[in-house]
C-alpha cells in the first residue's frame, strides 16, 4: 500500500493544500458522522501537548472513530526503554492509524518508514506541524475568501516560532506579501529569508510594531516572546512590552483584516482585542477540527468525493 | 604516469586496487571508512608521499579487494579527490573517480542531538542538496550541515 502519512506539509502541492482546505470544509458544514465509523485511531504523545491532543481526538470522535493512546509517555514503555520503531509497530497492530506528536525532531518521518499503517505527524520537535499549518491556511482562506495575493504580517518570536516558519513555506503557492515584525534577538532566520529569495516570495523586516505599521495587513499573525528565549535578560526587558497588539492599535487597520495566534497567548495579545470583530484566534482554534478532520480522512485514503457523497447522508 | 610509477616503488599489486591521491591527514579515515582495519588482506599503505597537487597525499594498495561503487562513494564525504585504479594481472585496467552522490546512507553522523537519528538505533540519511559545496540535509529532522561540520559515524 502507498504510504500516504503526513509527515509535513512543505512537500504539498498547491492543488494538494487546496483539495484538502476544500474537504475541511466539507467537514465544517458537517462535523458530526460515521465516516471513520469502525476504524481506530491511536493517539501517541511522546510529549504532552493537551490542545493538540484534544483537537485530533475531537476530530477522530466526531468522525465516529474509537480512539486509544496515551498523553504522558512516563507511563508507557519508552520510558523503560523501548525504541520508537517497537512502539510503533507494536501500536500498529491495533490502530488503522497513528498520530503522533514526539520531542525528538524526525520521529515522525522515521515512524511513517516503518509502520504499516498512515502516521500523522502531530508535531516532532521544532521540526514539522503540518495540521497547525492546514489549520492555519483554512483560517486565511475562509476570512479572505482566498489565499492569492495576501499582506500577512507575522509578529513576535520569528526565530523558534515552528508555526510562523510552516506557514511561510506552505504560503510559497499563493503570492503573498509578508511582514516580519520582531525583536533583533528574534528575527526571521537567514535559512527562510533565503527560501523566500528562492521562491520569489516579498517580504519586508520590521523591528517596530505600531498601528502605521500594520495598516496594510490582511493577517496579523501573533506569536508569543518567551523570556527564556532571550540571551541578554536587559533585550527582553526593554522589547517584552512592545509586541504586544492592543485594541486601540487597530482603528485604522483594513476591515478584512483577521488577527491570528496559534495559542496559548500569555500577555501579547490584550483582552480589549478579543471583543473586536477582526480578533479570530478562538475560531482559529475551532477551524482545527475540520482542517484535522480532513487529514485523517486524507491518509486513510478517503477522498473529497466520499466525503460530499457521504455528506448527503445526514 | 608518474603516479603509477610511485605506486610501482611502494610494492607491485598483481590483482586489486590503488587508492590514489588521499590527502594525507584524511589517510586512516579512508582506511576506516573502506573497511580495511580488519581484514587479512595483503595491503600497503604510505603516507606523507610527494604529491604535485595535493604536497603530500597518502596512498593504499590493496590485494585481491575490490571496490563497489556504494563504498567509494562514502569516500566522497572525507575527500572528494581521490582516484582508484583497478589492478588486474599487474595491469591498470579501470580508474575511478570518486563522486558525491544524490544520497549517503549510514556513512554521515547528524550533528542536531535531538534528531531522532542521535536516539534510535537507525540508519542516518542525508539528501546531498548542495554538490559544490558540500551541504547536507538530514533526511529526518531537516537540518542543514556542510562538508565542515561533518562528523563520520
Amino acid at each position: 500500500m502507498e504510504n500516504r502519512s503526513l509527515v509535513s506539509i512543505a512537500g504539498h502541492s498547491k492543488e494538494k493544500i487546496l483539495y484538502l482546505l476544500e474537504m475541511a470544509k466539507e467537514f465544517e458544514k458537517n462535523p458530526n458522522r460515521k465516516i471513520l465509523d469502525s476504524k481506530v485511531v491511536a493517539t501517541l504523545f511522546f510529549e504532552p501537548s493537551t490542545r493538540t491532543r484534544l483537537s485530533f481526538e475531537t476530530a477522530a470522535n466526531r468522525l465516529g472513530a474509537r480512539v486509544i493512546g496515551f498523553t504522558d509517555p512516563k507511563v508507557t514503555s519508552s520510558s523503560k526503554g523501548e525504541t520508537l520503531k517497537d512502539t510503533i509497530m507494536m501500536v500498529s497492530n491495533y490502530a488503522d492509524i497513528i498520530v503522533m506528536r514526539h520531542f525528538l525532531e524526525g520521529a515522525a518521518r522515521y515512524a511513517s518508514e516503518v509502520a504499516p499503517v498512515p502516521i500523522v505527524n502531530a508535531g516532532d520537535g521544532a521540526n514539522q506541524h503540518p495540521s497547525q499549518t492546514m489549520l492555519d491556511l483554512y483560517s486565511i482562506y475562509k476570512t479572505q475568501g482566498t489565499l492569492e495575493n495576501l499582506n500577512i504580517y507575522l509578529v513576535g518570536d520569528l526565530k523558534y516560532g515552528r508555526t510562523v516558519h510552516s506557514l511561510l513555506m506552505a504560503m510559497r503557492h499563493f503570492n503573498p506579501t509578508f511582514h516580519f515584525i520582531a525583536p533583533e534577538e528574534l528575527k526571521m532566520p537567514e535559512e527562510y529569508k533565503l527560501y523566500c529569495r528562492k521562491h520569489g516570495i516579498k517580504y519586508e523586516e520590521h523591528t517596530d510594531f505600531t498601528e502605521e505599521t500594520i495598516a496594510e495587513a490582511d493577517i496579523l499573525y501573533m506569536t508569543r516572546v518567551q523570556r527564556e528565549r532571550f540571551t541578554d535578560l536587559m533585550e527582553y526587558e526593554r522589547v517584552k512590552d512592545v509586541y504586544i497588539l492592543r485594541n486601540e492599535m487597530l482603528k485604522h487597520t483594513r476591515p478584512n483584516l483577521r488577527i491570528l495566534h496559534p495559542l496559548p497567548r500569555v500577555n501579547e495579545i490584550t483582552y480589549d482585542v478579543d471583543e473586536n470583530p477582526k480578533a479570530y484566534y478562538f475560531q482559529q482554534a475551532q477551524n482545527g477540527l475540520y482542517a484535522r478532520q480532513a487529514i485523517l480522512c486524507d491518509v486513510l485514503g478517503i477522498t473529497l468525493n466520499d466525503v460530499i457523497e457521504d455528506g448527503k447522508k445526514y | 604516469m608518474s603516479n603509477d610509477k610511485q605506486a610501482l616503488q611502494v610494492a607491485a599489486l598483481k590483482n586489486g586496487t590503488v587508492i590514489d591521491h588521499i590527502p594525507s591527514d584524511k589517510l586512516f579515515t579512508v582506511v576506516n571508512l573502506l573497511g580495511l582495519i580488519d581484514t587479512d588482506l595483503n595491503m600497503t599503505i604510505g603516507n606523507n608521499l610527494e604529491s604535485k597537487k595535493l604536497g603530500k597525499k597518502g596512498i593504499i594498495k590493496v590485494a585481491d579487494r575490490f571496490f563497489t561503487d556504494e563504498e567509494i562513494s562514502r569516500l566522497s564525504v572525507v575527500s572528494p579527490n581521490v582516484k582508484l585504479n583497478i589492478i588486474r594481472n599487474y595491469e591498470v585496467v579501470e580508474k575511478k573517480q570518486v563522486s558525491m552522490p544524490e544520497e549517503l546512507k549510514g556513512i554521515v553522523k547528524c550533528n542536531n542531538p535531538k534528531c531522532i537519528t542521535n536516539n534510535e538505533p537507525m540508519t542516518t540519511i542525508f539528501h546531498v542538496i548542495d554538490k559544490e559545496n558540500g551541504i547536507l540535509k538530514c533526511h529526518y529532522c531537516e537540518k542543514e550541515q556542510n562538508k565542515e561540520s561533518i562528523k563520520l559515524l
